[in-house]
Parts: structure tokens; sequence; C-alpha cells
């Protein structure tokens, strides 16, 4: 009996106990353990990668990614820098990928003279990269039809 | 003879003044007249370029709200106005000679800036984006006259070291250069949003749906 009473006592204040601990740590949201009229932690910019060569694909219908800086490069209704460079007009002074055939229908496969307004803004596709490490490990490997192996 | 001259002169006012400066001085020594003229040159001097330099500089260019709302804000967002290492280039950096016979030239096109400040040609949003194309065009044919000799004021090609420029910068200067180009060629639009460039590279511009 006495036994028994002192192992209830013991459970009892073991729970308490653990129930305490369980309060006294914060609240951990998505926004960081901030109070509430205290601004997060800003994360720090990344650097986009160097101008490089044209980066390869990794599946077949990837939009090709941006091997270069695009820092202030506005594309809006009045004009788009990337076409400054990309477009049909400019590729070859460039020295840049022509943009795509495919980029110049409509949703109902209309040909059209310029480019599509749903093809207009590039960065919706096409990204630059930066040397982030990847935050959930992985291991993809790109389909043999594009790497040849 | 002299006299005769003297008595037409006597309605004419423009006259009397000319007919005054031509004689010697009378009462006043040369040494006088040297000294005083010397001082006042230097405060007449000193004074123009001190009210041509007031003009000079960003709060002035600011001070007229088509300036401060429009061309201001978007130069804000841009590298020349902030930047890593602090260096700013003000607008008469880029809109103002630096030498001084160019610099007074622009000084007295600037008059024009003033006839179209009292007209109110671009005093609302919606006129200054019907004139920006026109705007925009007329200082990069400026631009392309002096072969961007603003930009030379800081960015010099002799100096440029083409192995910490990227691919493509590399690609541009090298090759673009040579070819007779001059910045504001490729450089258009960086310290001010773009016009409607449909008519310029329709390419690089949807246009009117």
């Amino acid at each position: 009996m006495m036994m028994k009473k002192i192992t209830t006592i013991v459970v009892l204040l073991a729970t308490v106990g653990f129930g305490a601990q369980v309060i006294a740590e914060p609240v951990s949201s998505l926004r960081g353990p901030h109070d509430i009229d205290q601004d997060s932690s800003i994360p720090t910019s990344k650097r986009y990668n160097k101008d490089g060569e044209p980066i390869a694909r990794d599946y077949v219908q990837q939009p090709p990614l941006i091997p270069h800086k695009i820092d202030s490069y506005r594309v809006n209704l009045k004009s788009n820098k990337c076409m400054s460079c990309h477009s049909w007009s400019n590729y070859r002074e460039a020295g840049a990928t022509k943009i795509s055939q495919t980029h110049f229908e409509s949703r109902d496969k209309h040909v059209l003279a310029n480019v599509s307004a749903r093809r207009y803004f590039c960065t919706q596709c096409h990204v630059p990269q930066v040397g982030a490490k990847p935050l959930v490990e992985n291991d993809f490997q790109p389909v043999t039809a594009i790497t040849g192996r | 003879m002299s006299n005769k001259k003297t008595k037409e002169c006597n309605d004419m006012i423009l006259c009397r003044i000319w007919q005054v400066l031509k004689k010697p001085s009378v009462s006043y020594s040369l040494g006088t007249l040297l000294v005083v003229g010397f001082i006042s040159g230097i405060i007449f001097w000193g004074g123009f370029n001190t009210a041509m330099e007031m003009t000079n500089s960003e709060e002035f260019c600011i001070s007229c709200h088509e300036m401060k709302d429009n061309a201001y804000q978007e130069y804000k967002q841009t590298i020349h106005y902030s930047n890593r290492t602090g260096v700013r280039a003000t607008c008469p950096d880029c809109h103002v000679p630096k030498e001084w016979n160019h610099k007074v030239v622009r000084k007295i096109q600037a008059s024009n800036e003033l006839l179209h400040k009292a007209l109110g040609t671009i005093n609302t949003r919606e006129k200054f984006e019907a004139k920006r194309l026109q705007l925009a065009q007329n200082v990069w044919r400026a631009m392309k006259a002096t072969d961007s000799r603003e930009c030379r004021n800081c960015h010099n090609f002799d100096y440029m070291d083409f192995g910490e420029q990227g691919r493509r910068a590399v690609a541009a200067h090298s090759e673009g250069l040579d070819a007779g180009k001059t910045c504001i060629d490729c450089h258009k639009g960086i310290a001010h949003e773009l016009p409607d460039m449909h008519d310029i590279d329709p390419g690089s511009s949807i246009g009117n749906i």
C-alpha cells in the first residue's frame, strides 16, 4: 500500500515536471521565435551565379535556366529587358539563345506575330541560379534521353 | 562734329550711355579703375559660377515636382542611387556635362525646360508617360552624339578589367565598342524606366494586344 502510494507520487511528480517542461519551451512558428511586435530575422540575400555557359536541362519539359544575373532587368508592358537579347531580331547580335517558337502561340494554338502575352513574363518559368544547398536531400538523376548515358 | 553727334543723342538713352563710356575717366585714377575692375570681375565671375553650380545639384533638380515625382522616384530604385560601395551618380553627373563650355551650352538649352515647366507640359503622371518616349529619345540622341561623354566621366573604357567582367559583358564590350557603339546603345533605361519600346524594338515589347 505504502509502496503504491510512493509510486503514484513519483509518477505524478514526473508528469507535472514533464508537463512544466513542455510549457516552458517557446512556441516555434514559421516566422521564428520572435514576438509579434518584433521583426522576424531578415534572410541574407543570395548572390546569383556569375555569367556562365548555358545550363543543361534535367528533364525534357524543363524551361531552360538563366545562366546569368538578371538584377534590375524589368519586364513590363512597356518593355522586356530579356527580349533585348533573346528576341528573334536581337539574338544573333547578342549571341544569346533565341526565344522558342512555342512562345508565339495563343492558348488555342493560334500562331501570333509577336510573343504571346501568356509567355511574355519570362521569370514565371525561367529563373537564375544561386549556389544554394538543397533544402531537402534528394538523389534525382536526369533522364538518360537528356544525359545520353 | 562730335558735339553735333552728342546733340543727336539727347533723346536716346542707350546712345547717351555709350557716349559716357567712350569718354576717358576724369575723376578716377587708372589704378583705382584697374583694382575696382579686377575685384568686381572676381566677384562677378565667382558669383556666376556659384549660381550655376547651385542649379547643378540634386536638390535643385528635384525642387520641381515633375522631376521629383517621376524621374527621381525611378532613379531611386537603381544602382546609380544605392549600391554596395555607396558611390552615387546624382542627376547632374549624367545630365550636365562637366567641361565648362559644354556645361554652359546645356544650361542655355535648359531654358526650354523652364518654358515647358511654365506651360505645364508634363505636370501630371499621365502627361509625363505620354511624353516619355520623346524625352528618352532626346537624351539617347544627345548621348549618342557625344559618344556617351557623361558616362565616361566615371566609366572609362580604357581602364575596364575584362577579367573582372562577366562572360556577356566581355563579349559586348570588346566587340560592341570596336564596332563603333557607345554606352547608350545598349545601356538604355538604367536609371529611369524605359518608355514603351514597341516602336523602337518591336521584338522586346509586347505592345498593344
